[in-house]
């Protein structure tokens, strides 16, 4: 009886054991260089934390990380062999999927649609795994040239890209994460997310997801923090090559746009897409980070 | 190993006589009106500008000069053009009108062609051989385009984005103008093109073609000035669409225009390109290929291949080579069908080149130039080589757009590599070698937009062109040339 009694005891006084939420760098999860934080409660205040305030070095870091994983993600990596990662990415996500349900919750979710995104984003990975060595077949060309050339146009990833998923009226952070990212990493470029801050839970916590999924480090890089101070960072950073901007348009988006034609980075916008629209996922969306490389060679002896 | 042709003398005149095209049966008018609905008409202003023949320095026509108010009257009617008539009218109609403007291309090659040599000074082969006949070739293939467009986007539907504003260069007139022109009409857009201001006359002449062809007025509308019009039809608002081909800095003023708006634009800028030969490479072919790479079109070609790399071993035969080959170059009147190198396009890009080539030897490059002799009057740069220069050399890193050529050496694969890509350009690159598998590996790491193994500077209507980074965005040419001009609607 004693026994019983004590151990009702310690789940009555028990102190649960919080997460530190962390920036997600080279496949590390390091704090922000800057020791600043922000914080986060659920409406109902029953949940609470603080969240990096990522800082100009942070996305530097970040940066740096992705471009040194490209040229791996991008030419060692398989197109079979990214696709796996990406599935592999579903299977734990599926694993996972009371955590990450709870997490929205806390964003402010109910749990119908709190469940239905995880569902959603699960699918979403599946998806784009499938895509990763077929789009190329869909985009590509062997072109019928008059000259007795043998000539062909390929699809080629861009390089380092920067997706900043903009406060506003963010409900939910895991799809349009996971919606990003996806096609983005499938076609062989490597990422720099910066999350919303009004939603940043799921965006850390997917990357314990990442890192479990044998995805190489720093082919994603996640950051939390405020998006008007690192915005002209992003767009004028040197080594950036294309920025997805997931917002409304207005000044943000022009600034954006102005400080990108330093080295003519591609601005991809989309405005607060409907994540649950089935148009959201498509191999154009892969294509929307792609060059497309033509190649010539001589037909002869 | 030592080359064994004989070595020709082509300075004293006795191999090539003279063959000039005949410009008799050309006709010039005096003025040249801006092409507004379908009509010509002078400029509001009432102001004009001349064309000269830069191999001349004489005046060919006196030139409308568009302003503000005129680029919004050609909008004004590309804009009704595309709601009333080109909107309406069936895909399958809309490629017949393109596939008439490309017979009725072919038809006035001649003329063309040599109106083509004299108002920009490129040899007459050129524009007689590639500039006519691929224009004309990019509107009948995009002429057949009009009424498949459903099967170019699967699972999408797509819409014309409305009117498109178009600069065009001076390097290539009237290829550049069909390069623009073609897939814009085909996708259902109207069209109001700015012609360079030293390059206006075969744009002018198109527009006649047009009037022949009975293009429905408005459709294309052709206003010609310099920057100021540009400037006016990159920021009028009932402008979608700008496609420009031109200088990385202008293509960032445009992008930066129209980063508060919702024009999408196309562009086809500048280039630095690697032009990188193997050991084991064919030399002969090799050496050909820099020529071309180099000298074709005076070295005005954004895609020009104007840093050459050269694999240690056959660095010095290499060169050798080429500088006989280079003695045999005949540079001159662009309308001797003997020419290889025509006139310098205008006195503005001359000092240009001549500017570079002096920072060139000042910062301590090793010049070589040939002996050729040049015209008394005209704009004239003899082809020129530069050796012992390395990457933080500015005319290794600028683009000269004339015929100047930077020569390095390297030992790896990989050296070289790194260093054909490090450069903010990005259109093309070309790579000779008789190893196919080294073909591959260079080809697919070449950070560019085009990739020529064992040629160099080829074209075609079907095949995609456009650069990677700072060399511009989106593709012209090809299925993937139809994309810049078009929505999903779904």
């Amino acid at each position: 009886m004693k026994q019983e009694k004590d151990i009702q005891m310690s789940s009555e006084t028990r102190l649960s054991v919080k997460k530190t939420y962390k920036l997600f760098i080279g496949g590390q999860f390091p704090r922000t260089e800057s020791g600043r934080s922000f914080h986060f409660e659920s409406k109902d205040r029953s949940f609470q934390t603080n969240l990096c305030l990522a800082s100009r070095k942070d996305f530097r870091n970040a940066v740096k990380a992705a471009r040194g994983a490209f040229k791996g993600w991008s030419e060692k990596a398989t197109p079979m062999l990214r696709g796996q990662i990406l599935y592999r990415m579903a299977e734990i996500l599926e694993d996972r999927r009371v955590h990450f349900t709870e997490e929205l919750s806390f964003e402010g979710l109910s749990q119908k649609e709190a469940t239905s995104q995880v569902d959603l984003a699960i699918d979403r990975l599946i998806h784009y795994a499938g895509w990763a060595d077929k789009y190329q077949q869909i985009f590509s060309s062997v072109n019928p040239v008059q000259t007795p050339y043998f000539n062909f146009s390929a699809l080629e990833p861009m390089g380092v890209i920067t997706a900043m998923a903009a406060t506003e009226t963010k409900e939910s952070s895991l799809l349009e994460l996971v919606s990003a990212m996806a096609p983005v990493i499938v076609g062989g470029n490597t990422l720099v997310y910066l999350a919303s801050k009004k939603t940043p839970l799921t965006a850390i916590s997917f990357a314990e997801v990442l890192q479990a999924s044998d995805l190489p480090a720093g082919v994603v890089n996640i950051l939390t923090g405020d998006e008007t101070e690192l915005l002209t960072h992003i767009a004028g950073h040197m080594d950036v090559n294309a920025v997805l901007y997931l917002g409304s348009e207005g000044e943000s988006l022009n600034n954006l746009k102005l400080l990108a034609v330093q080295n003519l980075k591609r601005v991809v916008h989309e405005e607060t897409p409907d994540w649950k629209n089935p148009n959201t996922e498509s191999p154009y969306w892969i294509q929307n980070f792609q060059e497309v490389k033509t190649t010539w060679h001589p037909i002869g002896q | 190993m030592q080359p064994t042709e004989q070595n020709f003398d082509f300075k004293t005149g006795t191999i090539y006589a003279p063959a000039p095209e005949s410009t008799s049966f050309v006709e010039l008018k005096g003025r040249y009106d801006l092409f507004i609905n379908g009509e010509f008409a002078p400029s509001t202003s009432g102001r004009t500008f001349k064309t000269i023949n830069p191999a001349t320095e004489v005046s060919l026509a006196e030139i409308a000069e568009g302003n503000a108010k005129d680029v919004d009257l050609a909008v004004q009617a590309a804009k009704t053009a595309y709601e009333k008539t080109w909107s309406k009218i069936s895909a399958k109609e809309r490629a017949k009108y393109l596939f008439r403007i490309a017979r009725l291309i072919q038809e006035k090659s001649r003329e063309f062609a040599i109106i083509e040599s004299m108002d920009g000074g490129k040899p007459i082969r050129e524009s007689r051989d590639i500039d006519i006949p691929l224009a004309a070739a990019h509107f009948f293939y995009y002429a057949g385009w009009a009424d498949k467009l459903d099967y170019a986007f699967p699972g999408k539907k797509v819409a014309p984005l409305g009117v498109a504003g178009q600069i065009i260069p001076w390097n290539f007139p009237l290829l550049m103008a069909a390069w623009k022109i073609a897939p814009a009409l085909a996708t259902g857009n109207t069209v109001v093109l700015k012609p360079a201001e030293t390059t206006p006359l075969t744009a002018l002449k198109l527009a006649e073609l047009f009037q022949e062809a009975e293009l429905p007025k408005g459709v294309v509308n052709i206003v010609t000035g310099a920057g100021e019009t540009g400037a006016a039809l990159v920021s009028h608002p009932d402008v979608q669409k700008i496609a420009f081909t031109g200088s990385t800095e202008i293509g960032k003023l445009i992008q930066k225009t129209v980063a508060g708006t919702n024009k999408s634009t196309t562009l086809e800028l500048g280039g630095k390109a690697a032009n990188i030969v193997f050991e084991d490479a064919p030399l002969d072919q090799a050496v050909e290929g820099i020529v071309n790479g180099i000298f074709f079109n005076q070295g005005h070609v954004c895609c020009a291949g104007s840093r050459l790399f050269v694999q240690e071993g056959v660095a010095d035969l290499v060169i050798q080579k080429l500088k006989h080959r280079m003695s045999s170059l005949i540079v001159g009147d662009p309308l001797d069908k003997n020419t290889d190198i025509g006139a310098i396009n205008s006195k503005e890009q001359l000092s240009k080149i001549q500017m570079l080539v002096n920072a060139g030897v000042d910062e301590g490059g090793c010049l070589y130039q040939t002996s050729s002799t040049l015209p008394d009057r005209g704009f004239w740069f003899r082809p020129t080589l530069f050796t012992e220069v390395s990457q933080s050399h500015r005319i290794v890193q600028e683009e000269i757009f004339g015929p100047v050529l930077t020569i390095q050496t390297f030992r790896t694969i990989e050296e070289v590599i790194e260093k054909a890509n490090n450069t903010p350009y990005g259109l093309s690159a070309g790579v000779w070698t008789d190893k196919g598998s080294k073909i591959f590996t260079l080809t697919s790491k070449m950070r560019a937009g085009v990739v020529w193994a064992n040629t160099y500077n080829q074209f075609d209507p079907t095949s995609p062109f456009g650069g990677y980074k700072e060399s511009g965005m989106g593709r012209e040419g090809g299925l993937h040339g139809l994309a810049p001009y078009l929505k999903f609607v779904n």
